[in-house]
């Protein structure tokens, strides 16, 4: 959720720029060498942080990184080196190409679908309807739903005999339950059941978005004579790109970590079929105890998220932080 | 609300409820079918999925409430996600009133270190989190699940506390220090009373990441005692697989505090989630 904002904070280099809020003032008084008090607190107001973040965030990624290296059970301390076997064996494995391609599957869906439809809908609540509070509320509502009450609640709706879903589907004149069991639907099924939860945000972040473009630039365009449909093409959408690229890269990143849901929906089955990278690495990891192949793979998981993040900032987001976009973006 | 009498329009409006309607319907339908699932039986729920159970039966619902193990999940994940955002929230405003607030060597470095900590999300720390865990004996106790979770909320609470501690001008430091605060004076009796909106949003973010986490607790909890709500769900889905009513009934009243908790806190979690993301 969190990493576009440091993204349009942070330049290209990853460093932060400076404030150009009233903040600033006060920042750049200190800029002299802090007195002795000053030290100590900023020694005692840093440490909780500093040792969580140490600790569990970035110590665990580094074992990680040296678990990869061995085959290990996670048992004991590694011994048996191995090199960079860890990683060859995942890109070997027919089931690890599966979960990069079931990735690039559901990123491509709701690129073109989730995405798209989040912004309609979004464009929808901002018109003067009657009861549009209530049906951004509703909208909104799966998205506070745990993943696994989601997933749970629509193995029900599709339970064999039980569910309506399953109900509709033998209507269609599909099998029982089938959308979950079938190797060729699965990955759809759950598609929908993440894009059911998720679309909610992403129409809130349009919805914020949309109402921060004046009126007036919408107005002045149909009075220069514009169609609806004009006006949404060449004034609405470019002002909404910062908020577009935003949602691309968190429907992307959240995408790469994707387990919850499916852990629960299908266990990544039928027959691997709609298996992810992080349930790939959960079986291994704290079924099968290969903890040195489960870390390799977390290692190329983070290292996706991490090469796709620098990569997007340094030419998509980049846009943002130049030019008359960014005046409105800093305004906050 | 403007009132057009034109009927292109009206029939443009009509179109817009009529497509509100129906996305509204996909998300409350699976809903209602649990809600009122909940109160069939299972041999109602194939003959009659949608329509009003006949005759009600609240066995389902009434089992649950009077059975402890729902009650002790509901425990486990208020208490859990209360003490990690209480971590979280301390530990951040603290590190964000320095980031904000102080200048010395080093501080965009820190800040650039905390950010890139916002790619490492659980999923793929998990596993040596759990090695690690493991190694310090916190594994089936909850500082094994509150620590790491509020480990992982520091960037977004530090970046979001940041930017709202920045916007407070100087010259309410230079006053507070005029009149004898020190720095801790300053943040605990000032910037911290200031700041309550900014508190208030990203308290509620970090409740609800803790509320719907299920891998760590997943892997730290053997011990039943200790399970979750999200953990309670899956195991009840697994140990009552045969019988769908009761575990939509769970899946109802396991979902009723996290709305109930929206609909408090709409307004904070909805301008959170926007103005992190506008940053």
């Amino acid at each position: 959720m969190t990493t576009p904002s440091i993204l349009s904070n942070a330049g290209p280099g990853g460093r932060v720029t400076e404030p150009s809020g009233p903040g600033s003032g006060g920042v750049r008084r200190t800029g002299r060498r802090p007195r002795p008090g000053r030290r100590r607190a900023l020694a005692i107001f840093l440490t909780p942080s500093l040792l969580l973040f140490l600790l569990l965030v970035l110590a665990p990624i580094v074992v990680a990184s040296y678990a990869s290296l061995y085959k290990w059970n996670g048992f004991g301390l590694p011994e048996n080196f191995i090199g960079l076997d860890n990683y060859t064996r995942a890109f070997a494995d027919p089931v690890f190409r599966g979960d990069l391609w079931h990735g690039l599957v559901l990123i491509v869906l709701s690129l073109v679908v989730q995405l798209p439809v989040a912004m309609g809908l979004a464009m929808l609540l901002n018109q003067p309807l009657r009861g549009r509070a209530i049906y951004r509320v509703i909208f909104f509502a799966p998205y506070v739903l745990s993943e696994v009450t989601t997933a749970v609640l629509f193995n029900l709706v599709f339970s064999p005999n039980r569910g309506f879903g399953d109900a509709i589907s033998r209507f269609l004149g599909a099998d029982a339950g089938a959308v979950f069991a079938d190797p060729d639907t699965v990955l759809y099924a759950v598609f929908l059941v993440v894009s059911w939860k998720y679309f909610g945000l992403y129409m809130i972040l349009f919805l914020a978005a949309r109402q921060n473009i004046p009126k007036e630039l919408n107005e002045a365009a149909v009075t220069d004579g514009a169609s609806a449909w004009q006006a949404f093409r060449l004034v609405t959408l470019p002002l909404l790109g910062p908020t577009i690229r935003i949602s691309v890269f968190l429907s992307v990143i959240g995408t790469i970590q994707l387990f919850d849901m499916v852990w629960v929906l299908t266990g990544g089955g039928p027959i691997h079929a709609s298996e992810t990278m992080a349930v790939t690495m959960f079986q291994y990891g704290f079924r099968r105890f290969e903890v040195g192949y489960a870390s390799a793979i977390s290692i190329i998981m983070f290292l996706l998220s991490l090469v796709f993040a620098l990569i997007y900032q340094r030419i998509v987001l980049r846009r943002d932080t130049e030019g008359a976009l960014t005046v409105q973006g800093d305004q906050r | 609300m403007t009132s057009p009498a034109n009927p292109a329009q009206r029939a443009r409006r009509l179109l817009l409820h009529l497509i509100s309607i129906a996305v509204g319907a996909l998300i409350v339908v699976p809903v209602w079918f649990g809600v009122i699932g909940g109160f069939k039986d299972n041999g109602q729920l194939s003959t009659n999925p949608l329509g009003l159970p006949d005759p009600w039966a609240p066995d389902n619902y009434l089992d649950i409430v009077t059975a402890g193990v729902f009650w002790r999940n509901v425990g486990n994940s208020v208490f859990i996600a209360v003490a990690s955002t209480f971590v979280v929230v301390a530990a951040a405003a603290m590190a964000a009133y320095v980031f904000a607030r102080f200048a010395f060597r080093g501080r965009e470095f820190l800040v650039t270190i905390f950010a890139i900590g916002l790619m490492f999300p659980f999923a793929v720390a998990i596993l040596p989190l759990f090695i690690l865990l493991r190694g310090m004996g916190l594994l089936d106790n909850p500082l094994g699940v509150i620590l790491p979770q509020a480990a992982f909320g520091l960037p977004i609470t530090i970046i979001i506390l940041r930017q709202f501690f920045r916007t407070i001008p100087g010259e309410v430091e230079e006053a507070a220090t005029l009149d004898g605060c020190g720095p801790f004076g300053f943040f605990w009796r000032v910037l911290l009373p200031m700041a309550r909106p900014a508190l208030a949003t990203v308290s509620v973010l970090a409740l609800v990441s803790s509320w719907n986490n299920f891998m760590l607790p997943l892997v730290v909890f053997t011990d039943q005692s200790w399970w979750t709500l999200p953990l309670g769900v899956q195991a009840f889905q697994g140990q009552y697989s045969d019988d769908t009513a009761k575990v939509l009934a769970y899946v109802v009243l396991s979902m009723i505090p996290a709305l109930g908790f929206y609909a408090i806190a709409e307004r904070q979690l909805i301008g959170g989630l926007s103005g992190s993301v506008k940053g």
